[in-house]
């Protein structure tokens, strides 16, 4: 079976600028799939490269096996893009805008398919509104409609959420996990990890166009083993023994390593030894957002 | 197939949405010119005998329309999609730049056509036109809007905003096609000027395209077809180099 999305030893040059340097990457048929990393990365060239938006200055980019310069029209029609920016052509409808589209990837009549999109994005009552007329949410209902008629088994979105309200966020997740489930693959480019480390299988970290970390997400969590005690004391002072533990101290709450739950109760047994009396206590779990952190610090 | 007609129909559309801008102002422009030059000259040009200088003057305001309009259809409808940012839902779709390529040069003409239509029904209130021969007429209408077609979508693809747009509008469509013969014969010239006269091409697509109106021209309309013709071929092929190569559309 051909990975959904293949990328070998992927470069592109602007000018001076290196956007990649080399990225290999395979993504399988079915993943639900997440591209981090910071603003200027190489997240939106690597999309871009696969959608045939930019050509590559080296190595080679396939969709469900279509080579995207070779077979660009296969691995076209393989793929549907939610683009980052919010465009719309504003001489259109919802409608016309979704048969347009329909139109040219070759689909002739394609009404029963857009109103099934139009109804699970929630845009049914606006099909006949000019786009221009519509709110900023809305139009990027209409993006992943787009990214959509032609029904492909790839679809990648690119910070589908930005600026994207609460009850958006949820609509769009929910339809996007069943067609998940139904079989499509999905990458996905966010800011927002929470979202990434629910939703994803697997992540790659990019930075400065190379791929600085690739695995599974509840990998990538656990090589982050150690969990996290926050402590607020009285009196707020902490036991000089504990002090290796110390991770970080902010307006009197003492963050404390733990490599697991187990070390909760010496430590506790330690602070009441030392008289000090426990006035908030907490442990979290690492999440994504820390691995990135330290990933990308660690990645310089 | 269905891809080009759905972005020739788009493309139809999108001028169609906006026709007072896009076919009435255009028609509004060449009848103020013909009221106010026949006026002026009615009675003091003859440029053909038996042709009245306002008869005269339409096939060369018709022309000119058509040529502005088909100019004027691609251009801004490629820099109003590349600055807005949708051009991106066709570029991520299957379309083949040949496709994209006749889209667009077919709405372009539809455009210029529909235009110059416009102005002929309007000036035949003002003065009678004669058709001598229909086919000259036809041909030189669909070679020269296609030309004009070809440099619209060349002057879409390459800027990168509106001022740059105008620029090559007002500093060399507009001279190009005032400059070509549209309000004298060139035997009125100064020789010198007769002689620059004859390295423009859109002299000849006015030239041969008034020749079908009354059988008499300044060049022999096989002549001016035998330019016009080549200047398309070449155009058509820079314009299609250009999408296959994605100048300034993918990077």
């Amino acid at each position: 079976m051909a990975a959904a999305i293949r990328v070998r030893d992927l470069a592109k040059r602007f000018g001076l600028l290196e956007a990649l340097r080399g990225v290999d990457l395979e993504i399988g048929q079915g993943e639900f799939f997440a591209l981090l990393g910071p603003n200027g990365a190489g997240k939106t060239t690597l999309i871009s490269i696969l959608a045939g938006l930019v050509r590559a200055s080296a190595g080679e980019a396939s969709v469900m096996g279509y080579d995207v310069v070779r077979q660009y029209r296969e691995a076209r029609r393989a793929l549907g893009v939610v683009p980052q920016e919010l465009v719309f052509d504003p001489f259109f409808t919802v409608r016309e805008t979704l048969r347009f589209q329909s139109g040219y990837f070759g689909i002739r009549d394609n009404e029963a398919w857009i109103d099934a999109l139009l109804h699970h994005l929630g845009l049914a009552d606006k099909a006949d509104t000019n786009m221009r007329r519509l709110s900023g949410g809305m139009k990027r209902r209409v993006l992943v409609a787009q990214a959509l008629v032609h029904r492909p088994p790839v679809i990648i979105l690119d910070e589908p959420t930005a600026g994207v309200d609460v009850e958006l966020r949820q609509t769009l997740w929910g339809f996007i996990q069943d067609l998940n489930r139904e079989g499509h693959t999905i990458l996905l480019t966010t800011h927002y990890l929470e979202e990434a480390e629910q939703l994803c299988e697997r992540v790659a970290m990019l930075k400065d166009g190379r791929i600085v970390a690739l695995d599974r997400t509840e990998n990538l969590l656990r090589g982050e083993a150690e969990h996290r005690l926050e402590l607020r004391l009285s009196p707020p002072a902490l036991p000089e023994s504990l002090r290796p533990r110390l991770l970080q101290e902010e307006d009197g709450v003492f963050h404390l390593r733990l490599a697991d739950y187990g070390e909760l109760e010496p430590v506790l047994a330690e602070l009441r030894r030392c008289g000090a009396r426990v006035e908030g206590l907490c442990v979290s779990q690492p999440d994504l957002e820390e691995v990135f952190v330290r990933i990308m610090r660690g990645a310089a | 197939m269905t891809g080009f007609l759905t972005l020739f129909h788009k493309e139809i559309l999108r001028f169609r949405k906006v026709m007072l801008q896009t076919v009435g102002a255009p028609i509004l422009t060449a009848l103020l010119y013909l009221l106010i030059f026949s006026h002026v000259l009615e009675a003091h040009v003859q440029v053909y005998p038996g042709v009245s200088y306002t008869a005269f003057l339409m096939p060369g305001l018709i022309m000119m329309s058509v040529l502005q309009n088909a100019f004027a259809n691609g251009s801004s409808s490629l820099i109003q999609s590349k600055i807005s940012g949708n051009i991106v839902f066709f570029l991520l779709a299957p379309l083949s730049y040949l496709e994209f390529f006749l889209a667009y040069l077919f709405a372009a003409m539809v455009r210029g056509l529909v235009v110059g239509l416009g102005v002929a029904v309007v000036g035949a209130f003002f003065t009678e036109l004669r058709i001598e021969h229909p086919l000259w007429i036809l041909a030189f209408a669909l070679a020269s809007s296609a030309v004009f077609g070809c440099v619209g979508i060349i002057a879409g693809i390459w800027a990168e905003k509106f001022d740059q747009l105008a620029g090559v509008q007002n500093f060399a469509i507009v001279p190009l096609t005032f400059l070509s013969g549209v309000f004298y014969s060139i035997h009125s010239l100064p020789a010198f000027w007769q002689a620059v006269s004859h390295y423009n091409p859109v002299f000849y697509m006015i030239d041969g395209f008034r020749y079908g109106f009354f059988g008499v021209s300044d060049v022999d309309p096989w002549h001016a077809l035998a330019v016009v013709l080549p200047c398309l071929a070449v155009l058509a092929g820079a314009t299609l180099h250009l999408l296959g190569a994605g100048y300034k559309l993918r990077h």
